[in-house]
C-alpha cells in the first residue's frame, strides 16, 4: 500500500499546509511519497525529501507545472497513479482545483476535506456549514482525498532523508494560459499558519478602518483575516476570508471584531482554541462561541485595547 | 453560443441543518430548499453573457427529483431559455453529477457550461472539475471574473488563496463561479409567470444510459461537538488578563 501526496508549494518554498496532508498520509499508513510538480523547483523538493517519514519525492520539473494548472497536473497525477492506493492533497485552492479532475479522469469518487482518518477506506468530514460531521466510507480502489489542514498537525519538517527521483513531464494540455496574478503581500503571518487571527467584519465600516484591526494584530503578531461581508464590501481583499467558502482556520486566538457571527463564518473559525468577540450587539450570535465576549464598540474598544497592551 | 448552467436544489442557506435521530442521514422533511446560492451566481452570469451578447441560448440543468423542476423554473424566471431535468430518487454524488451533465452536454453541445464552485448541502467542491476532466475541457474555477474573447476564448479571474489569478481558457470550458463574480437579481413576478411555459425536458438516467451509483458510503452523521460560550467580559483590560493569565494565549 502507498499513498502520495500532492505538495503545495510557489515553486521556491514547500507550503506549510503539505505537512497537514502527510500527517493524514501518515495515519493512513504504507509508503509515503510526494509529488512536487512545478519548475525550477529542486528548493522544494529538497525541503519535501527532508520531512520526517516519507520514503520518496517524484520531482517533474517543467514550466507546464509553473502555476499548477489544473489540466496539466492532473494528467501528470494521473500517469503515476498505478502505483498508489491513496492520492491526497491539502484542501487548498490548488488541491480542490486539481484533486476532483484526477478522480474523475481515474474514475472514482473523490472525499473532500477529511478531518480524520478512521481506518484507509473510512474517514470522517465536515457538510452544512460544519454543522454535520459525515462519516464516509470510501468504496473505490483508489481514493482520491483532499485534507483540511486544521484536522491534522503538521508533520516533522526535519529528520527525513528520503531519495528525489526526477520524472518527465507529462504532455501538456495547451488548454489554459497562465495570465497574471497579483498575490496579496503582506507583512504579517498566513491565515492558514497564525497563532493568533483579529478579524473584521461588516461593522468596521470602510476599508481606512481597518487599520484599526492591523495595530492589534501586529500587537499580538497576528494575521488579518475578515467576514464575506467586509470582503464583498471591497474593505479587504478575497483571501482574506473566513469561513464555510473561504479559508477554514483554528488559531490558538481568534479575535472576531464587528462580526455577527453567520453559519458561514462560525464554519471557518469554530474550531479556534480561545475565540473572543467584541460587538456592540449583545445578541450577536458570535458570542454564543465566544469564550470571552465584550460587549462594546469596536471603534472604542479596539484602540483601548491596543494601548492596554502596551503596559 | 450556447450556455449550459448547472443548477442544485439545496438547503436553503438560512436554515441550520441537523442529522436524523437514528444518524442515518440529514433531516430534510419540512426544511426550506432553495436553488444553491453559488449556482444562482452561475445562472446570473450566463444571463449577463446573453444581454451582452444576443444570439446566446442559455439552458439550465438540475439532477434530483422531481421538485428540482422548482429550482428550473426559477433559473428560468431569471432569464435562461429552458430547462432540463434529469430525475431521480436516488441520491446523487457529484462524480454521479459529473457523468449526467456529461450526458446533457453530449446531446446540447455547449460553447461553456457555468456551476456554483461548491454545494453548500455537500460542500464538495468537485462537480465542476470533474466534468471539465470527464470532457476533456479546460476548466477555471473559483471564478470573480469572466470575459469572452470572441467564440474561441475566454479569460477568468479566480480567486486563489494568495490573491486573484488570471488565466486564459480555450473553449468550450467549464467555469465555477465565486461569490464575488456577480450579484444575482431578483425574480419578478411577471417573470415566473413567463418561465412557467418555458419548454422543461425530463430524462431519466436509463434513457441516458447513466450508472449514477454512489461511490462513498455515507455510514453516519452527527452533529459536532458544541461549542460552548463563555462569558462576558466587563471591558479592555479585563479581557487582556483573561487571555494573558487564564486562557494563556497571549
Ligand atoms: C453561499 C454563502 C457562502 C457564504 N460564505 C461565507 C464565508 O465563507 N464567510 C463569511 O464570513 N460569510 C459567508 N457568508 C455570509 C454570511 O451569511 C454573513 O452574511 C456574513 O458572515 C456577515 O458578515 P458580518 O458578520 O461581517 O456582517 P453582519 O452580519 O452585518 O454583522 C456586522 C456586525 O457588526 C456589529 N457592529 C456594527 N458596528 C459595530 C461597532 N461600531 N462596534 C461593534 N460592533 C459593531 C453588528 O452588531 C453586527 O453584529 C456566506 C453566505 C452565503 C449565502
Ligand atoms: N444535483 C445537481 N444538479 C445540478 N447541478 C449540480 C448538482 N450537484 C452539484 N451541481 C453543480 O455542481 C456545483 C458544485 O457542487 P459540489 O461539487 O457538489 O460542491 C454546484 O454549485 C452545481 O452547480
Amino acid at each position: 500500500m502507498a499513498v502520495l501526496v500532492l505538495a503545495e508549494h510557489n515553486n521556491a518554498a514547500l507550503g506549510a499546509s503539505t505537512l497537514n496532508a502527510v500527517s493524514a498520509a501518515l495515519e493512513i499508513g504504507g509508503d509515503i511519497d510526494i509529488l512536487v510538480a512545478g519548475l525550477d523547483c529542486s528548493e522544494v523538493a529538497k525541503s519535501a525529501s527532508e520531512i520526517k517519514g516519507i520514503r520518496k519525492v517524484i520531482c517533474a520539473d517543467s514550466s507546464c507545472y509553473a502555476h499548477s494548472l489544473a489540466e496539466d497536473l492532473a494528467s501528470l497525477i494521473v500517469k503515476i497513479a498505478g502505483d498508489y492506493e491513496h492520492l491526497l492533497a491539502a484542501a487548498t485552492t490548488t488541491g480542490k482545483n486539481v484533486m476532483p479532475r484526477v478522480a474523475a479522469l481515474l474514475d472514482v469518487g473523490q472525499i473532500s476535506d477529511i478531518i480524520s482518518v478512521l481506518s484507509p477506506d473510512t474517514f470522517t468530514r465536515p457538510i452544512y456549514a460544519g454543522n454535520i460531521i459525515a462519516t464516509v466510507q470510501a468504496t473505490d480502489d483508489k481514493k482520491v482525498i483532499t485534507v483540511r489542514t486544521t484536522g491534522f498537525d503538521a508533520a516533522s519538517e526535519t529528520g527525513g532523508t528520503a531519495v528525489i527521483e526526477m520524472i518527465e513531464a507529462a504532455s501538456e494540455s495547451g488548454l489554459a494560459t497562465f495570465i497574471s496574478e497579483e498575490l496579496t503581500k503582506s507583512d504579517r503571518p498566513e491565515l492558514a499558519a497564525a497563532n493568533i487571527i483579529v478579524s473584521g467584519g461588516r461593522g468596521m465600516g470602510s476599508g481606512e478602518n481597518f487599520s484599526i484591526i492591523e495595530a492589534l494584530a501586529d500587537k499580538l503578531g497576528a494575521a488579518v483575516g475578515a467576514s464575506r461581508a467586509a470582503v464583498d464590501a471591497g474593505y479587504v481583499p478575497n483571501d482574506y476570508q473566513v469561513g464555510q467558502t473561504g479559508k477554514v482556520v483554528a488559531p490558538d486566538l481568534y479575535i472576531a471584531i464587528g462580526i455577527s457571527g453567520a453559519i458561514q463564518h462560525l464554519a471557518g473559525m469554530k474550531d479556534s482554541k480561545v475565540i473572543v468577540a467584541i460587538n456592540k450587539d449583545e445578541e450577536a450570535p458570535i458570542f454564543g462561541v465566544a469564550d470571552y465576549g465584550l460587549v462594546g464598540d469596536l471603534f472604542k474598544e479596539v484602540p483601548a485595547m491596543v494601548e492596554a497592551l502596551d503596559d | 453560443m450556447k450556455i449550459l448552467v448547472a443548477v442544485k436544489r439545496a438547503i436553503d442557506y438560512n436554515v441550520k441543518a441537523r442529522p436524523k435521530s437514528d444518524g442515518s442521514g440529514v433531516e430534510l422533511a419540512n426544511v426550506k430548499m432553495s436553488m444553491n446560492p453559488f449556482d444562482e451566481i452561475a445562472v446570473e452570469e450566463a444571463i449577463r453573457i446573453q444581454e451582452a451578447e444576443t444570439t446566446t441560448e442559455t439552458v439550465a440543468v438540475s439532477i434530483g427529483a422531481k421538485q428540482c423542476q422548482e429550482t428550473l423554473r426559477t433559473a428560468m424566471a431569471m432569464g435562461v431559455d429552458r430547462g432540463i431535468l434529469v430525475e431521480t430518487e436516488e441520491d446523487v454524488q457529484p462524480l454521479a453529477v459529473a457523468q449526467a451533465l456529461k450526458a446533457i452536454v453530449d446531446k446540447e453541445q455547449p460553447d461553456l457550461v457555468l456551476l456554483g464552485k461548491q454545494a453548500i448541502d455537500d460542500d464538495s467542491n468537485q462537480v465542476g472539475q470533474m466534468l471539465s476532466a470527464l470532457l476533456g475541457w479546460s476548466q477555471g474555477t473559483f471564478a470573480c471574473g469572466v470575459e469572452l474573447k470572441g467564440n474561441s476564448l475566454v479569460t477568468v479571474r479566480r480567486e486563489v488563496d494568495g490573491g486573484i489569478q488570471t488565466l486564459e481558457l480555450k473553449m468550450p470550458a467549464i467555469i465555477t463561479s465565486d461569490l464575488r463574480l456577480n450579484e444575482p437579481r431578483y425574480v419578478k413576478l411577471p417573470n415566473i409567470m413567463k418561465a412557467k411555459k418555458k419548454q422543461l425536458d425530463t430524462f431519466t438516467p436509463d434513457e441516458l444510459g447513466l450508472d449514477l451509483a454512489s461511490r462513498i458510503k455515507v455510514l453516519t452523521v452527527s452533529e459536532p461537538p458544541v461549542r460552548e460560550g463563555g462569558v462576558k467580559v466587563e471591558d479592555v483590560n479585563q479581557l487582556i488578563d483573561k487571555l494573558r493569565n487564564q486562557a494563556k494565549v497571549i
